[in-house]
């Protein structure tokens, strides 16, 4: 941690460096503070106030009065318990999908290396480089009759579960970390008569832990975050996510409620992200860039 | 299901020898079959992906393609030649939205591109607190978008929204925001760049950190002051990762939905916020226009096609 940066520490030790710098840092933090919990805290108090006081000009900082019931009313009226149901369930489906099937296409381009396996790394990769948005109108047309099977999946759940395996970036990721195995260590598993199935499970997932963590927890969050494909496809309101759900009960309930809502709905991934900190950031910056 | 695990010799070396055609020191007899099994192993772990990629990606893929060269008309499908694209270039939207769209790209890049490397300048700094610093930073990225989006039509409201108490605050005349052209987008980027730039903030600093520091030293000696450095030490040597996020973030802002959808309903005041993807979306989902709307994805996709290559090439300039 004590690299050499801009300012030269020399310069730093010095009485006036120390004080610039330490007058800097105060103000950043403030602002940061300010900036970015400053929001948070204004949709928390607010969920708090009751419809008077959060129509008062000038706000109040703290509230006066507290109405935790308004959590408890918005919980109910706006149906999140169904909608943080739902988005569980579509997350963790997802999130199942991408384990069993991205890992294991990943294992076999890395490690088993199939003919035309380059060419299909080829073609998924190629998908990256296709807008999302610009698919969003053929997959909304092939999920509404889907080939070979003549199914309509709107609003079941498979929408949200199997796109979300088409994650080329999430399949390259593992790769590349899978790439990253000694060659002599399957082998070895293979010299003691282990399957391939079996050499995936007992060598291969145990040491990739650090990638599997990253590559779940950016699968969660993806569908958490997503707005408009989730629109699309579950139009049924018991069906939506709390993205889409909050948002079309939006105008039709009071704004200290909605606060209320968008704070419960905000907890889970500000908790995950908390605890996960540390495998978000560093896999954000070692699995490369993502959009 | 497994395999005869009897041929452990394999040498397989990578690039190049995927012909399944293993070098095995055995008896050849047999060889053939076990590298058909061998393969149809590999398959199988493959077949569930390559499924959904057809199904979800390329499959689509083709039919954007198809459906943007095609027209309904009373359920019955033909074939329209170049009469989509036509249309979508005499909308009277098309060039508000393209004028839109590389407005809210050119705003995006200089708030969402400049701020965060400022940001991640004075981070890099610090000896304390960085921590804590970094979590701020990447707190809006966590939040569901419709949060951050309601807060903020919240903060913009021009009667009691807290950026016009702030501006009333430093004497400064209150703005109409989001409810007025000249400000709609401005507005929009800001959100948008508070929403989103923590992973930005992040990787630079994660740039900033594999910068050498006798560089720094070198500089010094050389009498440079604080802002040649960052103009002789710091972007030279972050120059890659500079230009790689640069490209992500034209491809990533020329496709902006969400937040004006969310904020200002999409057109926003006298269309001053339809986008490109908006334009899309109208013609596919409120006038069941997938002909139109495939063919102006299509015509997003060749702008952003050249983006992706610069980008792919970078990138891979990047992983050696």
């Amino acid at each position: 941690m004590t690299t050499r940066t801009l300012i030269s520490p020399a310069r730093l030790s010095r009485p006036r460096g120390r004080i610039l710098y330490w007058t800097v840092l105060f103000l950043v933090v403030a602002v940061f503070t300010l900036v970015f919990i400053g929001p948070l805290y204004w949709m928390v108090t607010s969920g708090l106030k009751d419809t008077e006081e959060f129509a008062r000009i000038p706000p109040t900082l703290v509230p006066d009065a507290v109405h935790p019931g308004n959590y408890g009313e918005a919980w109910q009226v706006m149906e999140l318990s169904q909608l943080l149901f739902n988005t569980l369930y579509y997350a963790f489906g997802a999130l199942a999908f991408q384990l069993v099937l991205d890992v294991a296409a990943a294992y076999s381009l890395s490690k088993l290396r199939p003919v035309l396996g380059k060419a299909i790394l080829g073609a998924m990769l190629v998908t990256l480089m296709i807008p999302a948005t610009v698919l969003v109108v053929p997959q909304y047309l092939t999920v509404l009759d889907l080939p070979v099977f003549e199914r309509n999946l709107l609003n079941t759940p498979w929408v949200i579960w199997l796109p979300s395996v088409t994650n080329a970036f999430n399949i390259f990721l593992l790769k590349r970390f899978f790439d990253s195995i000694p060659r002599e260590l399957l082998d070895a598993a293979a010299i003691d008569g282990a399957s391939p199935m079996r050499t995936l499970r007992s060598v291969v997932l145990p040491i990739s832990r650090p990638i599997l963590g990253v590559v779940s927890i950016f699968a969660v969050v993806g569908v958490w975050k997503d707005f408009l494909w989730p629109m699309l496809a579950l139009p049924d309101p018991g069906k939506q996510t709390l993205n889409v759900g909050i948002y079309s009960l939006a105008s039709g309930v009071p704004e200290n409620w909605l606060l209320a809502a968008l704070a419960m709905a905000s907890l889970p991934t500000l908790i995950l992200f908390l605890i996960f900190q540390r495998n978000i950031m560093s896999g954000l910056t070692a699995g490369g860039l993502k959009g | 299901m497994a395999p005869p695990t009897s041929t452990p010799t394999l040498t397989r070396r990578p690039a190049g020898t995927d012909d399944g055609a293993p070098r095995v020191k055995e008896p050849r007899q047999g060889a053939f079959a076990r590298a058909v099994r061998r393969n149809l192993t590999a398959h199988a772990f493959l077949i569930g992906a390559v499924l959904c990629f057809g199904f979800f990606s390329w499959y689509p893929m083709v039919r954007e393609v198809v459906l943007a060269f095609q027209k309904t008309e009373n359920g019955v499908v033909s074939w329209a030649g170049w009469s989509n694209f036509v249309y979508v270039f005499n909308d009277p939207d098309f060039a508000l939205a393209w004028r839109n769209t590389a407005l809210f790209t050119l705003l995006a890049l200089l708030l969402g591109f400049v701020v965060p490397f400022v940001i991640a300048l004075v981070l890099n700094e610090f000896r304390h607190a960085r921590g804590y610093l970094r979590l701020l930073v990447y707190l809006p990225v966590m939040l569901p978008p419709v949060a951050s989006v309601l807060l903020f039509k919240y903060f913009y409201d021009p009667g009691h929204g807290l950026f016009n108490r702030l501006l009333e605050l430093f004497g400064l005349p209150a703005q109409q925001w989001l409810q007025s052209s000249d400000t709609a987008m401005l507005s929009l980027v800001i959100a948008s760049t508070w929403m989103n730039m923590g992973g930005a903030c992040l990787i630079y600093l994660a740039a900033l950190q594999t910068i050498p520091g006798e560089l720094y030293e070198a500089a010094e000696l050389d009498g440079a002051g604080l802002l040649r450095k960052i103009w002789h030490v710091t972007i030279p040597q972050t120059r890659l990762i500079l230009s790689l996020l640069f490209l992500m973030q034209i491809i990533a802002t020329m496709q902006v939905f969400t937040e004006p959808f969310l904020l200002t309903g999409g057109a926003g005041p006298e269309g001053s916020t339809t986008t490109v993807v908006h334009l899309i979306y109208q013609y596919a989902f409120n006038f069941n226009n997938y002909g139109a709307a495939a063919a102006l994805g299509l015509v997003l996709l060749v702008v952003l096609a050249g983006f992706s290559a610069a980008y792919v090439r970078l990138n891979r300039a990047e992983q050696e």
